[in-house]
């Protein structure tokens, strides 16, 4: 049997389920006696077993089953819940993940037994006396009750198929199919039934819907009317052929009754509504019953967290870059259109610029909706962390806990798959370094328990991932000793620095303040690998930390990467672009308005004092001769720092597509990239974050 | 293609002969993307001053750089001559560099190309790979990757 189209969707729930185990799992360890996580560890064990040994993962499948077993002693009451056997169950889920790693990459599950593990769940079954319960320890399975076929009333177009086999001499079956309760994939079932029916006839109608099969929305029985040549025994065989059918029966329809064409409604209704009624039962059916059949696909998925009608499409990564592409070169080519209709003299109609914006707004909204398309949220990264804090207070033997807020907040796809590690660096970083020993806590009057937060959220056109810990914090003095010793700095250069810069001495590579190197970190591999990652995805990291008091990394990341919408500002002759995102407000500012503290410039906005930073200097640029009137500043923020970026000229708003300098050019990251304007001159983007 | 020629007639490379001052410089043909005419040029403050800056070659970014000034000569004056030779090196971004003239595309062979003798300290002499004679004329055949290497 073919299963290999399936293998996407046993990847997708393969996933799905071995996070609730270890979501689950994780509560169990806290709560040992709260029967919904061990319910729901059952559940997601019995489904994995069952979908591997759908797709005939062996392995896989005895593992999930000793599991099992284990799991049915502990709901029985049998087996109490230790440590010991939580980290049993831990290994467990390793080992499925290796599982799942072999199948993702080759598509098959390797050649590991994890006999270590199975014996270890072994000992724990003989440890009470039940290893001989070798057999399904799922409970017996029920007879689905043989249901009277009700009568089928058949729409108009419907009745005419029928008719028209009539005449030619076909024959017409009503099947009743039931697929085994154990089955998982049901809706896969379903396709080869469809599938095999297929090469002997043809599948007139089912009930309930396709659609409603594909989306598992049927319990274990379905009815398909078929047009065959065939003879009924023929077709019933074919469908008995595939695997986890129970059982499938039919009678030959030899004459049919019509749906009245004046009151399709009415009649039509009924039918319907028993449908519906018929499905409100299965999903409404009590908890005991859905404990008893975890593998009927509703049940398996956590507290339901798949909303029930999923309609979505999988869509390979690259062909959205494509697709990105092409939103890009159209809203160069858009650029290009305003910019001839803003130069060319009166001869355009009023129609034409209508047109344009109409133009505008639906790239606009293209672009959006591209980027929507992309975005992931940031949850899938950050699910598997509880887990890693778990792990590291066993090895480090400190108690922490781990909040994490904001899971939902969205990123682009690419910035999603990057992320994962330096957020892993950092959280470990707080672990093992941030955090003191809990003994050590408690003398300093700290809560025993080290806490350590990761708060993702939106800041204009940023998101903004916070990694917190309530531990010592930084100790400055340290790492200036330390860059000493190993020669990062002179001392001369120690004592011009500040705080900051010494803090930033620790995103040099190589550079570790733990004084023991364990295998959670201190390698001082950590924070420059981390800075790199970011920096190379837009983004850029800040420490703030208070000796005693914890510290607290914030990395902020571009939301989009392609497209932004800008402002153009002038200076001298040359175009520069500023993303809209960092501009808090632009202002109009009278010369004698710039005061000087401490020799730098700055102006008093309403109640703040914001330096001033003179683009045409940092930029190279020939300033004008005569002081101007008015100087047009524009405030940008990165974070809650505030700086005024004087330009000659305001240009306006424009969408525009970043392209990069390429590695070549190396200027400090001032520049940001480039874009393409309309009439084909290159604008550069200045980095507002690197000026600030 | 290219290659394939490189294998069968080891002896002979073809070289873009280009005008930079009085001298005459050779190109490797494989590193050759394209030959444009000069074109506005947007300055990129802060660069190293070998670089003049992007242009748009065709909806793509491509860095500039003046030939004269990576080599220490006299700055550009820009004529109708002056064009700018887009080099793809292989596996790297383009890049482009601004000469003087095009002269012609000419066909070495090997006994026409003597080995430039490294001279450790300089650091120009790094950017020349071999001399090149045809006809009389010393060619200096440029070191394309030496020239970039050091940028990244």
């Amino acid at each position: 049997m073919d299963v290999s189209q399936y293998l996407e969707i046993f990847i997708d729930e393969t996933q799905e389920h071995i996070q609730t185990l270890n979501d689950q799992l994780m509560i169990m360890e806290q709560e040992p006696e709260n029967p919904d996580a061990i319910n729901e560890i059952f559940r997601a064990a019995h489904s994995l077993k069952g979908m591997a040994g759908t797709m005939g993962y062996k392995r896989m499948q005895h593992l999930t089953h000793m599991m099992e077993n284990v799991l049915s002693e502990i709901r029985n009451g049998k087996v109490g819940v230790s440590a010991m056997l939580a980290d049993v169950l831990f290994q467990c889920l390793d080992a499925i993940e290796g599982y799942l790693a072999n199948i993702q990459e080759s598509a098959d599950e390797g050649t590991e037994d994890n006999e270590a593990i199975i014996r270890q769940l072994n000992n724990i079954l003989e440890a009470d006396g039940q290893a001989e319960k070798e057999e399904e320890a799922q409970p017996a399975k029920e007879e689905a009750p043989k249901k009277e076929p009700e009568k089928i009333i058949f729409a108009e177009f419907e009745a005419n198929a029928i008719r028209e086999a009539f005449e030619k001499g076909m024959n017409v079956y009503d099947i009743q199919v039931v697929v085994e309760e154990s089955c998982i994939l049901k809706a896969a079932r379903a396709f080869l039934v469809f599938k095999a029916i297929e090469e002997n006839g043809e599948v007139m109608k089912s009930i309930p819907s396709v659609q409603d099969i594909e989306d598992e929305k049927f319990d274990f029985d379905f009815r398909v009317i078929v047009i065959s040549k065939q003879s009924i025994d023929k077709v019933i065989s074919a469908i008995k052929n595939v695997s986890e059918v129970k059982d499938a029966s039919g009678v030959q329809i030899t004459s049919y009754e019509e749906e009245k064409p004046k009151a399709p409604q009415t009649a039509a209704q009924p039918k319907q509504e028993a449908a519906k009624t018929e499905m409100a039962k299965t999903e409404s059916q009590p908890q005991k019953k859905e404990e008893k059949k975890p593998a009927s696909g509703g049940a398996a998925k956590a507290g339901g967290s798949k909303p029930v009608v999923n309609r979505s499409v999988r869509v390979d990564i690259e062909k959205l870059d494509v697709l990105m592409n092409l939103v890009s070169e159209l809203i160069i080519a858009k650029n290009g259109l305003v910019s001839v209709s803003n130069t060319e003299n009166g001869v355009i109609s009023q129609g034409f610029n209508e047109q344009i914006e109409y133009l505008e707004r639906v790239t606009t909204n293209l672009h959006e909706s591209v980027m929507k398309v992309r975005m992931m949220p940031i949850e899938t990264v950050t699910q598997k962390f509880p887990r890693m804090i778990r792990d590291l207070n066993k090895k480090l033997d400190k108690k922490m806990e781990l909040t994490i807020t904001g899971e939902d907040t969205e990123l682009d796809r690419t910035v999603i798959d990057e992320i994962g590690d330096p957020l892993m660096h950092l959280l470990r970083n707080s672990a093992d370094h941030g955090l003191e020993a809990n003994s050590v806590r408690v003398q300093r009057g700290k809560p025993e328990i080290g806490q350590i937060r990761l708060d993702a959220y939106q800041d204009g056109n940023n998101v903004v991932i916070e990694v917190k810990d309530d531990g010592n914090g930084i100790d400055v003095e340290k790492v200036k000793n330390k860059a000493l010793i190993s020669g990062k700095i002179t001392q001369e250069q120690a004592d011009g620095m500040n705080d900051k810069e010494i803090i930033d001495l620790l995103f040099q590579p190589s550079f570790s303040t733990a004084e023991v190197v364990s295998d959670v970190s201190g390698r001082g591999v950590g924070l420059d690998v981390v800075k790199t990652k970011i920096e190379a995805l837009g983004g850029d990291i800040e420490v703030k930390t208070k000796l005693g008091e914890g510290s607290n990394f914030i990395i902020r990341l571009p939301l989009t990467l392609a497209i932004i919408q800008a402002l153009m500002v002038e200076l001298g002759d040359e175009k520069y672009a500023i993303s809209l995102g960092s501009i808090e407000t632009i202002e109009d500012v009278m010369p004698d308005e710039i005061k000087y503290v401490q020799s730098k410039e700055v102006i008093h906005l309403r109640g703040m004092v914001i330096p001033i930073i003179r683009l045409d200097s940092v930029l190279d640029i020939v300033p004008a001769e005569e002081v101007p009137e008015s100087y047009t500043v524009v405030i940008v923020k990165k974070g809650d720092k505030l700086a005024g970026l004087v330009v000659d000229r305001l240009i306006g708003q424009q969408e525009i597509v970043i392209k990069s300098l390429g590695k070549y050019i190396n200027n400090n990251n001032i520049i940001g990239g480039a874009t393409i304007l309309g009439d084909g001159e290159v604008a550069l983007i200045l980095d507002a974050n690197t000026l600030l | 293609m290219e290659e394939n020629r490189i294998e069968t007639e080891v002896e002979t490379k073809q070289y873009i002969v280009v005008n930079v001052g009085i001298e005459q410089f050779g190109i490797d043909i494989k590193y050759v993307d394209n030959i444009v005419r000069m074109q506005k040029i947007t300055r990129v403050p802060k660069a190293q001053d070998f670089f003049r800056g992007v242009i748009n070659l065709r909806g793509e970014i491509i860095p500039v750089m003046s030939f004269r000034r990576k080599f220490g000569l006299e700055d550009d004056t820009f004529t109708d001559k002056t064009r700018i030779i887009i080099l793809k090196p292989e596996q790297q971004d383009s890049i482009g560099i601004i000469v003087d003239m095009v002269k012609e595309v000419l066909t070495l062979e090997e006994e026409e190309i003597e080995k430039h003798a490294q001279d450790g300290k300089d650091e120009k002499s790094k950017y020349i790979s071999a001399v090149g004679k045809n006809n009389g004329n010393l060619i200096s055949l440029l070191n394309i990757n030496g020239i970039i290497q050091k940028m990244i």
